[in-house]
């Protein structure tokens, strides 16, 4: 068990966003969480991450209590991350992005007198390579397209090199092709790397796809969960699903 | 060597140069605008690294200056030590004030900077038996070896050299790369497994100590200490030197402190309207150049060679 979420509780000014979730994931599994807009997920994740803290319940990392860990502890255990809203450096180069991750994580960050660019080439060199943005490295990021950032904001993650990667919404916002591609390349490097995955989604075909095991969420609640199948064939999320796109 | 140390070159030779002029004027102006270039890149050092709005740098400059003079006037403690020790309460001060400031974020902690800013400069101002209140102290005994003002002007020299190059090699390390990401995205920083307050509190204290380095020397190079040097508009000053040189380079501060600097002592000997005219070059400069000087020399230069 990589993670375990017990009983994990969010309100924002009565409004309770997290209702009583619990669930785990086995390590080395590819598991997506759905639900309509508003369900929760995204205040699940910033749960997780230690972004927001929880009002009640337990969340463990690899057996240890994470629930009122800050954000940066919470990564150097091994959760990586990427966020809805595409959270990148916008001023650095796509190399640098990459290359400042590497070094947080190799715990080089507090060296104050070695001149940063030639530190952990390589290394930056090869997560630039896995995520496709090899030859953009001299790019400034913020005026590369969306779908690219998207992909440098994996490459961020990728470089803290993580045992449970939490992508939210990884697809947003792209175009089917887009979607198609950033999908297959999230899939390759999990299994590639050995990670776990846990995402959200919109897209119900992407989840489909590519998830082995789907948890849905409905007013912060967990209502179903199950392999595509099951999920397929669930008169509840049906309902939830229906109901919304008529 | 990179470009920018070429371009260096020819500036620091003027800079040693200039005493061989033997203008008294221009030894004046300089050791002004070295002492403003240092106090300048080490707000710098939060403003356009760290992406931090301190609105109390005068604090720490002030710290510096009083402490160094104090120590050698009330203390007799030799000029080498008690400047040294400047330093290190600056370094103290800004760790103290830094504690309670990066808990807050933007406009809170500019204001809570103020705030801070506003206790340090009643104090200097009520504790007449210590600092000697509104009057300040005159005579801060200059140490011997310094006694002209062309070798405090290569003391100067030397003292700014020295910390620049250790700022420099600062801002172009890992830990000067992670402040470089904090300003841009904090947030983000924080899940690449980086303790953001942590590190804005370490920029926060290295900007303290240089500041108070270069408030040491403003010190001995009026003769005297007031606790103006410690009031708000201290700080405003040096953020619009900051700002109009430009905050995306590391010298650019140096630049902004050289113009402000130079148009004051021109633009005073002609009129009492300074502040209007400041006001009027940081109005034009905030809408047409947002880069700053030297973020504008930037842009033209990249542009002529792209026409090339």
């Amino acid at each position: 068990m990589i993670l375990t979420i017990e009983r994990v509780k969010k309100s924002f000014d009565g409004f309770v966003a997290v209702n009583g979730v619990s669930f785990t994931v086995e390590k080395g599994e590819l598991c997506s969480i759905i639900g309509p807009n508003g369900a929760g997920k995204t205040t699940l994740f910033n749960l997780i991450t230690g972004h927001l803290p929880s009002d009640e319940g337990k969340l463990l990392f690899k057996g240890i209590d994470i629930t009122y860990m800050p954000p940066h502890r919470i990564c150097r255990l091994g959760i990586g991350r990427s966020f809805q809203r595409t959270n990148i450096f916008p001023r650095l180069t796509v190399f640098e992005n990459v290359q400042s991750a590497v070094l947080a994580h190799r715990g080089k960050s507090l060296s104050f007198f070695r001149p940063v660019g030639s530190l952990f080439l390589k290394e930056t060199e090869a997560i630039l390579e896995m995520v496709g943005l090899r030859e953009y490295e001299k790019t400034v990021s913020g005026s590369l397209s969306y779908g690219f950032q998207k992909q440098l904001e994996l490459g961020i993650a990728l470089a803290t090199e993580p045992e449970l990667l939490l992508l939210d919404e990884p697809t947003a916002g792209m175009s089917a092709k887009e979607t198609h591609q950033t999908i297959e390349l999230i899939g390759q490097i999990a299994r590639d790397q050995g990670l776990t995955l846990l995402f959200t989604e919109h897209d119900m075909e992407v989840v489909f796809s590519i998830s082995e095991r789907i948890m849905v969420l409905h007013q912060g609640q967990l209502i179903a969960e199950g392999t595509s199948e099951e999920i397929r064939n669930n008169s509840d999320v049906r309902k939830i699903y229906l109901g919304e796109a008529r | 060597m990179s470009k920018e140390n070429w371009i260096l070159i020819p500036f620091i030779l003027i800079i040693l140069l200039i005493p061989v002029s033997g203008s008294r004027f221009y030894v004046f102006l300089g050791t002004d605008i070295l002492i403003f270039g240092l106090f300048a890149v080490s707000l710098n050092l939060l403003l356009g690294y760290t992406g931090l709005v301190s609105f109390g740098h005068a604090t720490y400059f002030g710290i510096g200056a009083y402490t160094c003079a104090l120590l050698m006037k009330k203390a007799s403690i030799p000029f080498p030590l008690a400047f040294a020790a400047a330093g290190v309460l600056g370094g103290i001060a800004a760790l103290v004030i830094g504690f309670f400031c990066v808990r807050l974020t933007k406009v809170y902690f500019a204001m809570l900077t103020l705030a801070f800013s506003q206790i340090v400069w009643a104090i200097a101002f009520k504790w007449n038996s210590l600092t000697g209140g509104d009057t300040g102290f005159i005579g801060v005994p200059f140490p011997q070896y310094l006694d002209s003002k062309i070798r405090f002007y290569y003391f100067t020299f030397a003292v700014v050299a020295v910390s620049l190059f250790i700022l420099r090699k600062v801002v172009n390390s890992p830990f000067g790369r992670i402040l470089t990401t904090i300003r841009e995205n904090p947030e983000r920083t924080e899940f690449i497994g980086i303790n953001v307050k942590l590190f804005q509190l370490a920029a926060f204290m290295i900007s303290g100590v240089f500041a108070a380095i270069s408030g040491a020397l403003f010190g001995i190079f009026n003769n005297n200490v007031f606790p103006d040097i410690l009031f708000w508009p201290a700080s405003a000053e040096v953020l619009i030197m900051t700002i109009l040189g430009g905050i995306y380079s590391f010298f650019g501060p140096v630049v902004g402190a050289a113009v402000l600097l130079f148009l004051r002592m021109q633009v005073t000997s002609y009129t009492v309207y300074w502040p209007l005219i400041l006001g009027m070059i940081l109005a034009l400069l905030l809408f047409f150049f947002p880069g700053g000087i030297v973020g504008f020399l930037k842009t033209r230069l990249v542009f002529v060679k792209g026409n090339r």
